[in-house]
């Protein structure tokens, strides 16, 4: 490797660290919770590696253990992971030319992955960009296998630890909810929701989903785009 | 415990998806980022859909019994308080949630 090569890989692993330091304790209550769910240990590491986003990860271990149908996976994932779609419009890919190496930068596209590249738009090249994203999916598989050694060698059922999923959707609801714009959306929700959880109790997260998107589809033909901001 | 051929579909689905949503983007880029609709959706639905999944996993954790759902309710008020005073740093605030969640289901 030149001195050049080194010192990007260098500078993206020292842009991963931040991100890394709340990947990875998060990593290891996902392998916990894989474990106290009762699946085998193999299910941490091989959804860390297939489907390779948090919070969804979370979310599967859950509908994997109650046999949920996979045409509810199929759309809870598109749903919670559709964020993903807007991404590209800033993500620095365009440095990245090897072939497969592309194909990693988008599969790798974590939420991390993104915040660290729009807060830091340049000064991006092809190793940097891969070893920041490699470095965090290092933080979040070991993370996994870290709680799912801690889950297996304490065999001790820890309550409550399944709260930490909810903790962190409060926090992403906190961080996208920075303005008072994003209220129409927070009430059209907690309407979509509570209309799901009165007419269908065992399929309100679903149904909420849909009810919800069909709502903004219908506020955008009714209200229009909101005006664009010139200030 | 789930088959072994039902995790794999769940890991394969989920793949499949997930992989789409990330790299179909950068192949139609253009067209997307002068569509007005898709925008406008970018910037209505995140706030919603993460406010659904919090209620619909906080209703998933906590049970019935009243102990829980103090505990619940207290846990979500630190998980918030933190989150806000702490510079929004999700370790700290996730972390101070659920240790007061766990101390409170277990104690109570």
């Amino acid at each position: 490797m030149t001195p050049s090569r080194r010192a990007e890989v260098a500078a993206g692993v020292q842009a991963s660290l931040a991100a890394g330091l709340g990947m990875y304790p998060i990593g290891i209550a996902f392998g916990l919770l894989v474990v106290q769910a009762g699946l085998p240990w193999w299910v941490a590491p091989a959804l860390s590696v297939s489907v390779y986003a948090g919070s969804l990860e979370l979310l599967l271990i859950g509908m994997i253990t109650t046999a949920t149908p996979l045409a509810t996976i199929a759309l809870t994932t598109l749903l919670v992971n559709f964020r993903h779609v807007f991404y590209a419009f800033t993500f620095p890919l365009r440095v990245v030319r090897n072939r497969f190496a592309r194909i990693y930068s988008m599969y790798a596209l974590i939420d991390e992955a993104f915040a660290v590249t729009a807060a830091n738009p340049h000064g991006w090249t092809a190793w940097r960009l891969l070893a920041l994203q490699m470095s965090l999916q290092t933080y979040w598989v070991g993370g996994g296998l870290t709680g799912v050694a801690i889950g297996s060698l304490l065999p001790i059922r820890l309550e409550g630890l399944e709260f930490a999923l909810c903790a962190l959707f409060v926090t992403l609801t906190l961080d996208a909810c920075r303005t008072k714009s994003e209220l129409p959306s927070l009430l059209l929700a907690a309407a979509s929701f509570s209309f799901a959880r009165l007419v269908v109790p065992g399929e309100a997260l679903f149904v909420g989903l849909v009810v919800f998107v069909a709502s903004l589809v219908a506020r955008y033909v009714l209200v229009g785009p909101p005006e664009p901001t010139d200030a | 415990m789930p088959e072994t051929s039902y995790i794999a579909s769940v890991l394969a689905i989920g793949f499949a998806i997930t992989f789409a949503l990330r790299a179909v983007p950068f192949a139609v880029l253009e067209p997307l980022r002068h569509s007005r609709f898709v925008t406008t959706m970018a910037a209505w639905m995140p706030a919603g859909i993460l406010a659904i999944l919090a209620v619909s996993t906080l209703s998933d954790s906590v049970g019935t019994s009243v102990t829980s759902r103090l505990a619940a309710a207290s846990a979500v008020a630190v998980t918030v308080a933190v989150h806000l005073l702490s510079g929004r740093r999700t370790l700290w605030s996730v972390g101070t949630g659920t240790l007061v969640y766990i101390v409170a289901v277990n104690l109570g």
